[in-house]
């Protein structure tokens, strides 16, 4: 009878697993406390731990700010660090609320995988890294060379669309996780290591001479990365992407972690209703009314994660460019609160 | 008298009569495992579809898109993901089989090594043992497959005569282009087998009858070995040999020998062989030492002793836990989707899995292959085992 018990228990434990995913997602994160937030393994500027096993990170900052807006506490955050081929499975299983890890929107991914991405808060696109010593100047040069590619990822798709559309051929290695792909390529078995061009350059810092390697001038595709959440919960995918855009409204407006106090005296009303002294736009998403308040706060506008992690301010030096809001440039733009 | 009693026995109630409760137990056991699992799976999809995800194989005949380094079958990127799993599913059973086939032989020798008087000998074979079973095998897989990413890089090797380049990426050697008359050498070759094959038996048969011995080793050099060599001559030399081609990167084509096969299959060798080693000696030591005696006063040599008294009677012990051996070898052989090999688990149920997130179907088939290659592994052992036990009579 014993195991006729633990097949009755098994049974009953998986249908309770899923059957936790129907329930709204913001009232399951209300009760039990925390965000819980699929993260990058280990990639610099957007999700790792620091050496005190503090996450750090574009992504990272992102989950923060969507506790902030539930909690008012940036603490309130569990990351689950992911493979890139096992997030989407913890994604649909409810393992995680929202998945935060670089992921790039495609078609398929919203139809086939359940998927439903928010916004895009870092537009990226695959490049190639090489040895200097191999004197490559650009990836159609990369004719019969062999490449390191992570598996269960755009990348490795978009890796075969650009040889076969030169007409050049290659090897491919590829591995299950980011760390021992770069490891692959570091230790010489690999000609070309390739991803998004975020993370090569996060990556690139990892190797062991750093120095002598060079990303190839060539994008090869278009990556734009972003949040995604399960489908079918609308409350909870509008809380994500307002979630950005409130951060980027803080950005176009000057509203930055030092001056947030001060703003709240703003007589400018996009201010006003960003921060939430004028209307009730936080209480329509099932929030708070001071929700971007909060981020804004505890994590700071747009511009400021992404030059803490990415950019200026970090190793990585990465850019704006196409980050850049709309109006000097990029392609972040949000639409109006009101 | 005996139905007297039977008539005697009081009527027991059916809720106490043991046949009908052991019954209503399976029953009810059965039904419980039955319904765990049906509702396990009607409830994942029935979750799966709510959020958009339609649980279905219609992505088997699309196009995978992807490439494979590694294959015996045609593959190119515009290939299927049904075929992408044949690719994965031979790419198993031939790191399984070849493994198998080196793990044994590398297994009897440690094993024997083991027993061996000779101290040296048997102390290497005691740490070989000790040291490699202890060690989980996927770090001995991680750390072949690093060593051997530190070879000499393609690039760096200069271009030599004997056309043999190890690098990085594996072995380069030279290789045969069979042209027109080429067959010939072939069926040469194949006749030569049969004559060799024929000869054979006779000289067994001579002597089992006469016990004159007749000298195999020679004919089976002269018709294996020279006969097709001089067919190969005498038609013209019809067999040339290509030379790897010097790229920018590597050597035109894939390598004889690729890195990820050979640090898969070391791998799984060395790690296996170690518990091939204590079944063999196990077996061997079952074995009384009266045979041994036995054998050596009739005057067989230790060789002798060995391959004809001891290890026959040792297969019987040896056989059952071996077949264990050889499963785990099979089914250890996804490890080896960790240093890239592409066997089944990383190319179906990692690539595939996750360009088309049909986690339940494929996750299922695969578990379907190892099963059905496992029971077929065991079933060909049983069958063999039958044909060594002991006939009793």
């Amino acid at each position: 009878m014993k195991s006729s018990l633990i097949s009755l228990t098994v049974g009953s434990a998986i249908t309770l697993i899923a059957g936790a995913v129907s329930a709204g997602t913001l009232d399951t994160v209300k009760s039990k406390g925390f965000l819980q937030c699929g993260s990058n393994t280990s990639l610099a500027g957007f999700g790792q731990p620091d050496p005190q096993g503090n996450w750090k990170g574009l992504d990272v900052d992102f989950c923060r700010a969507v506790a902030s807006a539930i909690f008012n506490d940036p603490t309130k955050v569990k990351f689950t660090p992911l493979a890139a081929k096992d997030r989407f499975t913890a994604l649909q299983s409810g393992e995680i609320d929202a998945l935060v890890r670089n992921t790039t929107w495609t078609l398929s991914r919203d139809t086939t995988l359940g998927a439903f991405f928010g916004a895009v808060n870092y537009y990226d696109g695959q490049g190639f890294l090489v040895r200097k010593s191999m004197n490559i100047k650009s990836a159609l040069e990369l004719n019969g060379a062999t490449v390191c590619v992570q598996q269960g990822t755009t990348t490795e798709l978009n890796l075969t669309d650009y040889f076969r559309a030169n007409k050049i051929t290659y090897k491919p290695v590829v591995f299950a996780g980011s760390d021992e792909t770069l490891k692959a390529y570091d230790s010489g078995r690999c000609d070309a290591y390739t991803t998004d061009a975020s993370g090569l350059y996060a990556e690139r810092l990892k190797l062991t001479k750093p120095e002598d390697n060079a990303v190839l001038p060539e994008i090869i595709s278009k990556e734009p990365l972003g949040p995604a959440v399960r489908q079918g919960d609308d409350q909870w995918a509008n809380i994500i992407r307002w979630t950005h855009y409130a951060m980027v409204t803080a950005e176009e407006q000057g509203v930055t972690t030092a001056n947030v106090d001060e703003m709240l005296k703003s007589t400018n009303p996009d201010i006003k209703r960003l921060l939430g002294t004028e209307g009730k736009f936080g209480e329509g998403l099932g929030l708070k009314n001071d929700w971007a308040y909060q981020i804004i706060k505890n994590v700071g506008n747009y511009g400021e994660s992404f030059e803490r992690n990415v950019g200026a301010g970090s190793q990585l030096k990465i850019a704006r460019g196409q980050n850049g809001l709309w109006s000097k440039g990029g392609l972040q733009y949000a639409p109006p609160i009101r | 008298m005996a139905i007297a009693e039977l008539e005697e026995k009081p009527r027991i109630s059916p809720f106490y009569d043991p046949k009908i409760r052991a019954f209503v137990y399976q029953a009810a056991m059965i039904f419980l495992v039955g319904y765990g699992l049906y509702a396990a799976y009607t409830n994942a999809v029935t979750g799966l579809s709510k959020q958009g995800v339609v649980t279905s194989l219609g992505f088997w005949d699309s196009v995978a898109g992807f490439p494979i380094s590694f294959r015996l079958i045609d593959f190119t990127e515009l290939s299927s993901y049904g075929t992408a799993f044949w690719v994965g599913l031979i790419n198993t059973v031939v790191v399984s089989v070849i493994g198998i086939f080196l793990a044994t032989i590398l297994g009897f020798i440690v094993g024997i090594a083991r027993l061996s008087s000779n101290w040296l000998i048997s102390k290497i074979a005691y740490w070989y043992v000790q040291i490699i079973r202890n060690i989980p095998l996927l770090i001995q897989l991680i750390l072949i497959a690093d060593l051997m990413h530190h070879l000499p890089g393609a690039t760096e090797i200069k271009q030599n005569t004997s056309g043999i380049y190890l690098t990085n990426q594996g072995l380069f050697t030279p290789r045969p282009v069979f042209e027109a008359g080429s067959g010939l050498i072939f069926y040469a070759f194949l006749g030569g087998l049969v004559a060799f094959i024929g000869y054979y038996n006779w000289a067994k048969n001579r002597q089992i009858a006469t016990g004159k011995q007749s000298p195999t080793g020679l004919v089976f050099l002269g018709l294996i070995v020279i006969f097709p060599i001089a067919v190969f001559f005498i038609s013209g030399m019809p067999i040339s040999l290509a030379y790897p081609v010097k790229t920018r990167f590597s050597f035109q084509g894939d390598a004889t020998l690729q890195i990820e096969f050979v640090a898969a299959l070391l791998g799984l060798v060395i790690y296996t062989a170690a518990f091939i080693a204590e079944v063999v000696r196990a077996g061997i030591m079952s074995v009384s030492k009266g045979q041994t005696e036995a054998a050596s006063a009739l005057g067989l040599t230790a060789g002798q002793n060995l391959r004809l008294v001891v290890v026959p009677q040792a297969f019987r012990v040896i056989l059952p836990p071996l077949t264990n051996q050889y499963l785990n070898l099979t089914k250890n052989s996804s490890l080896a989707s960790v240093i890239a090999f592409p066997e089944l688990v990383q190319v179906f149920a990692g690539t595939v899995l996750n360009q088309t997130n049909q986690a339940i179907p494929v996750m299922g088939i695969t578990m379907l292959v190892y099963l059905t290659i496992s029971l077929i592994t065991s079933f060909l052992m049983n069958a063999f085992n039958q044909r060594m036990a002991l006939r009793e009579r």
